[in-house]
């Protein structure tokens, strides 16, 4: 367990020579978290460093703690009742888990898509309108339309849907309704955007315009993405961190991970001879 | 056993379930002949637009259907929003606290009260000690009580089946709480709540036994003006024409009793539409 929390200790340390910190100033900072369901211990002592405007992906086996992880950050597990969280999490220096914060302000600063697309049953106009409406982000009819086009030419799928915004979210293919979920997200201008495996349940070619989505959004936001698919996490990651039973075995820069990991751990899961 | 015996054992039942349905359709059927065919030639426009009266021929059914009417439409006023914010404060805000338990258990019970405890309550609640006298307001909020449980249980049961995804979404996405439910979950679950308000409201609007407890079989030779006007409505006013000794007045509750089932059907195909709106409203 120690050397685990060391590994990815001096993973960060080992990037900070590596990446050059003014293009890249730490975005979330976590240290020593637990998190329990019940009287389970999902997350185990995690202490990890993501930096603004690149990608890291999360990878390991299924049932090690990356997504409960990824939810710990935009503080969704809140409602899962029975659950305790210790450790900090800070995002811009912040602890968002420090008395009086606001759970909803941190969620509009902290994007999330999820593994299965979830569109309201509603339009697909409404689906990427209803968080400037309830934030009250726009002021006129005609800043929402603006900022619901914007959102969703972000998410590459303006020109797929740009004649039917009022037909049901519902009618779009899978992967149309994940790139909507995904504007939907950007509607509110967050900062971070976490994925939980937005690409699972899709085709190649799907996943293949969500991939290309990563690249351009890394420019305007920080993303971190859970992924089971190595390749993925290979193609669109500047960083990886390695999951094993609620710990961070290792963390390092992507090409790294996948080359030359410093632990065999790692090493096995990448190659496929463990998870 | 053998494949012989085994698609005879399937057989068996195929033909006593279809029996058991014979029986429950064709004893519908023949109540529904009994009245059509006693009711039907005195139901024409005059017998809804007059009121009642002592001989049979000239007797109408107005000033009821219009009680009815007015009893209905308050109750489902009253039930609606009571019961919705009941339920959702249960099934979102509560759901683990001991006394939410509590309730629910109570509840359960409530809808199997009969529904002349509800009529004394009201009785002694709405139209004594309150003070709202043998008025529409006072059968209508007794009727309300009766409906409560009804619409609680069928709303909380609406409420289940929005997927935690669509809440997920939501919060992601800044809401909080009430917005979520405000602005996704009731849509989703209107339409299993107006089904669980149309079931409570079509057995509201059948009872008799409370509403006469508070005192709405009286001789009443108008219809309701305001809600504090004094009422009857369809069933008492069908119950008091059977109870007439001349048989031209059995007729006239024969054609009542089909004014009923027309308000009924009228309620549900209401429903229908409203939720087939709600529902496409979402997919289409």
């Amino acid at each position: 367990m120690t050397a685990a929390r060391l590994t990815s200790l001096s993973g960060v340390a080992a990037r900070g020579g590596a990446a050059a910190p003014a293009d890249h100033p730490v975005k979330i900072d976590v240290r020593g978290l637990n998190f329990y369901y019940g009287a389970k211990r999902a997350l185990d002592g995690i202490s990890i460093r993501l930096d603004a405007n690149l990608v890291t992906a999360f990878i390991g086996p299924s049932g090690c703690g990356k997504s409960t992880f990824l939810r710990t950050l935009n503080r969704m597990n809140d409602i899962i009742p029975n659950t305790r969280v210790e450790g900090t999490v800070e995002i811009d220096g912040d602890n968002i888990y420090g008395p009086g914060v606001d759970v909803v302000q941190l969620r509009r600063r902290v994007g999330m898509v999820f593994q299965k697309s979830n569109p309201f049953p509603k339009s697909i106009f409404e689906n990427v309108a209803y968080g400037l409406r309830i934030n009250g982000m726009a002021k006129t009819r005609a800043e929402l339309a603006d900022r619901v086009e914007e959102s969703l030419r972000a998410a590459a799928i303006f020109d797929e849907v740009k004649d039917r915004l009022n037909e049901s979210a519902l009618a779009l293919s899978g992967g149309q309704q994940q790139r909507l979920c995904i504007a939907r997200a950007l509607a509110i201008r967050p900062e971070i955007l976490l994925m939980d495996e937005p690409a699972s349940a899709l085709d190649p070619i799907a996943t293949q315009r969500i991939e290309e989505l990563i690249y351009d959004l890394k420019k305007n936001y920080t993303i971190v993405i859970v992924t089971h698919n190595m390749q993925q996490a290979a193609r669109v990651s500047d960083y990886t961190a390695f999951f094993w039973l609620g710990r961070v075995v290792e963390f390092d820069r992507t090409d790294k991970m996948f080359t030359a990991p410093a632990e065999k751990l790692t090493e096995d899961y990448v190659t496929g001879r463990c998870g | 056993m053998s494949a012989g015996s085994r698609r005879r054992a399937d057989l068996l039942f195929q033909v006593a379930a279809l029996a058991a349905l014979v029986v429950a359709l064709t004893a519908l059927a023949a109540l529904l002949f009994d009245v059509v065919s006693d009711g039907a030639a005195r139901l024409n426009w005059s017998f809804l637009t007059n009121i009642a009266s002592r001989r049979a021929e000239e007797a109408g059914i107005y000033h009821a259907l219009m009680g009815s009417i007015w009893v209905i439409a308050l109750t489902g006023a009253m039930a609606l929003p009571i019961g919705v914010a009941s339920a959702v404060y249960l099934e979102e805000y509560g759901t683990h606290s001991r006394l939410a338990r509590f309730i629910e258990i109570n509840i359960a019970n409530l809808a199997a009260v009969p529904s002349i405890i509800y009529g004394l309550l009201g009785l002694g609640l709405f139209v004594r000690l309150m003070g709202m006298g043998r008025s529409v307001l006072a059968g209508a909020a007794t009727l309300a009580l009766l409906a409560l449980p009804v619409v609680i249980l069928a709303t909380r049961e609406a409420l289940r089946t929005v997927p935690g995804t669509i809440r997920e979404g939501s919060y992601a996405l800044g809401a909080s709480k009430w917005q979520t439910i405000w602005h996704q979950v009731l849509p989703m679950a209107t339409p299993g709540i107006l089904t669980g308000l149309i079931l409570a409201l079509s057995r509201a609007i059948g009872e008799t036994a409370p509403l006469i407890t508070i005192g709405a079989l009286t001789y009443i030779p108008f219809a309701p003006d305001s809600v504090w006007s004094p009422f009857t409505v369809l069933p008492i006013q069908i119950f008091n024409w059977v109870s007439r000794p001349q048989s031209d007045f059995k007729v006239n509750a024969a054609a009542g009793i089909l004014v009923l089932l027309g308000l009924l059907l009228t309620m549900n195909m209401v429903a229908v539409i409203v939720r087939d709106r709600f529902q496409r409203r979402g997919r289409s």
